[in-house]
């Protein structure tokens, strides 16, 4: 790149100017993508951090799409997972965003009933009793509440038996966990006809060789994996919908954008093709030297960019949802790279079809 | 090695018709000498100059350095750049030197060029900007030079590779006649000392008075090329002016 570097130092203000523009694109798309994976970490966490990995939904018409709001499984539908082959757990699950009250705060909650022993204990937690309830961190704050102290929840007063140092949201509410029985009593239906206790979803944990399309099946149920299962919450695919696509509007823009700088340089510079070309450069040397020169410039804004934006969330972490993680940099990173070399690629080819010839005559 | 045109045509596409910019032009040019093409504006004589280059491909006819053919109808556009770069030496109409590089660095591109590391030409191309009389402006851009300082190096530039054959466009044209005499006097030196066979393309014969041989066109044709080729090397040796 002996030409594109002193290319580079040579017109700083010109280089100066892409080079900004870069930093700005980076800078919203990984702010973007942290903020998109810290509200769907508010929104989905309680779900993806259960240990299982799937969830059971039995929805009231068959073929409708799993949602938790709808969904109501009875204990032979639960009992039908426990007893399928190939099913290492089945717990009843209850999910149910309400008001809960302290003595000085009132908040919205999600409420997740299991029954007491079960796989879905959360971590840090040593027992579950009727009557108790145990508090995620962001709850507690939101409520004011340490253990010991009585909460209302939906009318119910529990106790709680401990502050969770976990963070668990559903919906963007704070998760706090209740026994199934009192998780029963706080709101969620039961089913009338046969008296069965309810929950919400059967979540399973699986050792692969479950034949899950035949037992739900059989158990009249809809399976999904936690991680599918994030779209069963109602605001999720909507919210992470609209900020994915600001995302991929973001870096496709971005590959405009770096096209079209490159694509007005490499006008400017057919000149010094020309000259190149008719001292003897081959069109192998001059696609390195303008394609070596892109790369430095987006490797070094898209670096700033992202190193500017990794900051930025975790200087707001606590007042904004947000995630500074592989995912949420260095991937977007790389992405926006390979975009801008694309958007550069196009318009730097264009020197191959440079006539040094009629290029020099015209100069 | 000498230069040979043999039986050089080019044509153009001028709209429905064609344009024949040389016509059945033949011309040596020998090895350490140095040959003025003169003739008025339209003459075909940069044409002519960019064929000798393999900067465009003749109608009809070959180039040859020597006894090897090195540019015919059929050259391919790589083989030709290679070869420009590898034997040849080209100082165009304007110095064209590139703006972001130092004298020194327009010297030292050809190395690069040449897939070597800039830093084993340095020494030569300082010699060799001392040898133009610019090795205290080595390390100064274009825009800091003056354009006979700035003709110098590409003068230098083009025989930085030692090429067997120096083609020159009209180097004098934004030079008054003592610069331009001086240019002149300067690539017939540095022609001879390297061995190189050079062609300069003028229309000003007042300047030419160090060149070995002249040679005119007119219309596409070399005088005296009455189906043999003009031996530069026989012709008179001072120009009429």
């Amino acid at each position: 790149m002996f030409v594109a570097l002193r290319d580079l130092r040579h017109a700083r203000g010109r280089f100066t100017l892409m080079l900004v523009v870069i930093v700005l694109i980076t800078f919203l798309v990984t702010f973007l993508a942290s903020l998109t994976a810290g509200l769907s970490r508010e929104s989905t966490s309680a779900i993806t951090g259960l240990p299982a990995d799937h969830l059971a939904f039995a929805m009231p018409e068959p073929g409708d799409e799993p949602d938790f709001t709808a969904s109501s499984v009875t204990a032979d539908q639960w009992r039908t997972w426990a007893d399928a082959s190939g099913v290492v757990s089945a717990d009843p699950l209850g999910v149910a965003t309400t008001r809960a009250q302290s003595a000085t705060s009132t908040s919205s909650v999600t409420a997740m009933g299991i029954e007491p022993g079960s796989t879905l204990l959360p971590a840090g937690a040593t027992e579950l009793t009727a009557g108790t309830v145990l508090v995620s961190a962001s709850a507690a704050s939101d409520l004011s509440v340490r253990s010991g102290d009585v909460i209302d929840i939906a009318g119910q007063k529990l106790r709680v038996g401990a502050v969770l140092d976990t963070e668990a949201s559903f919906a963007h509410t704070p998760v706090v966990w209740t026994t199934l029985e009192d998780w029963q009593a706080i709101g969620a239906p039961s089913n009338t006809a046969t008296d069965d206790a309810t929950a919400t979803v059967v979540a399973l944990t699986l050792d692969g060789s479950t034949h899950i399309a035949d037992t739900d099946a059989a158990a009249g149920t809809a399976t999904l994996t936690t991680a599918q299962a994030r779209s069963a919450i109602g605001s999720f695919s909507s919210e992470n919908g609209s900020l994915t696509l600001m995302q991929a509007f973001l870096m496709a823009i971005s590959a405009l954008v770096v096209g079209a700088f490159f694509t007005v340089w490499t006008i400017g510079r057919f000149g010094d093709v020309a000259v190149l070309k008719a001292l003897g450069a081959s069109t192998g040397y001059l696609l390195r030297d303008a394609i070596g020169q892109a790369v430095v410039v987006l490797v070094l804004g898209v670096g700033i960019g992202t190193a500017l934006a990794a900051v930025a969330a975790a200087l707001v972490a606590g007042a904004v949802p947000v995630v500074v993680a592989t995912s949420t940099t260095l991937v977007p990173a790389v992405v926006l790279v390979l975009m801008g070399l694309a958007g550069a690629v196009l318009a730097i080819v264009r020197i191959t079809r440079v006539d040094p010839h009629a290029a020099l005559a015209a100069h | 090695m000498d230069l040979h045109l043999d039986h050089i045509t080019l044509v153009y596409p001028d709209g429905d018709t064609t344009l024949t910019a040389v016509d059945d032009a033949s011309l040596t040019v020998p090895a350490g000498t140095t040959t003025a093409l003169l003739g008025p504006s339209g003459s075909g004589k940069s044409s002519l100059l960019a064929v000798a280059g393999g900067l465009t491909r003749p109608t009809s006819g070959v180039v040859r350095i020597g006894a090897d053919v090195v540019f015919d109808p059929t050259t391919a556009l790589a083989t030709a750049t290679r070869t420009r770069l590898e034997q040849i030496g080209i100082v165009f109409q304007a110095p064209q030197l590139l703006a972001s590089l130092t004298a020194l660095e327009q010297l030292e591109l050809h190395a690069h060029l040449r897939g070597r590391r800039p830093a084993t030409v340095e020494e030569q191309a300082m010699a060799l900007l001392a040898e133009v009389g610019l090795a205290d402006q080595a390390h100064k851009r274009p825009a800091q030079l003056s354009g006979g300082q700035r003709q110098r190096v590409a003068i230098a530039r083009a025989l930085i590779g030692a090429p067997r054959v120096l083609l020159v466009d009209e180097p004098t044209s934004a030079l008054d006649h003592e610069r331009g005499t001086h240019i002149i006097e300067l690539i017939t030196r540095l022609s001879r000392e390297l061995g190189a066979a050079t062609l300069i393309v003028s229309h000003d014969a007042s300047t030419l008075g160090s060149v070995d041989g002249t040679v005119r066109m007119f219309d596409g044709q070399l005088e005296g090329a009455t189906g043999g080729p003009v031996d530069a090397a026989s012709l008179v040796r001072r120009p009429s002016r």
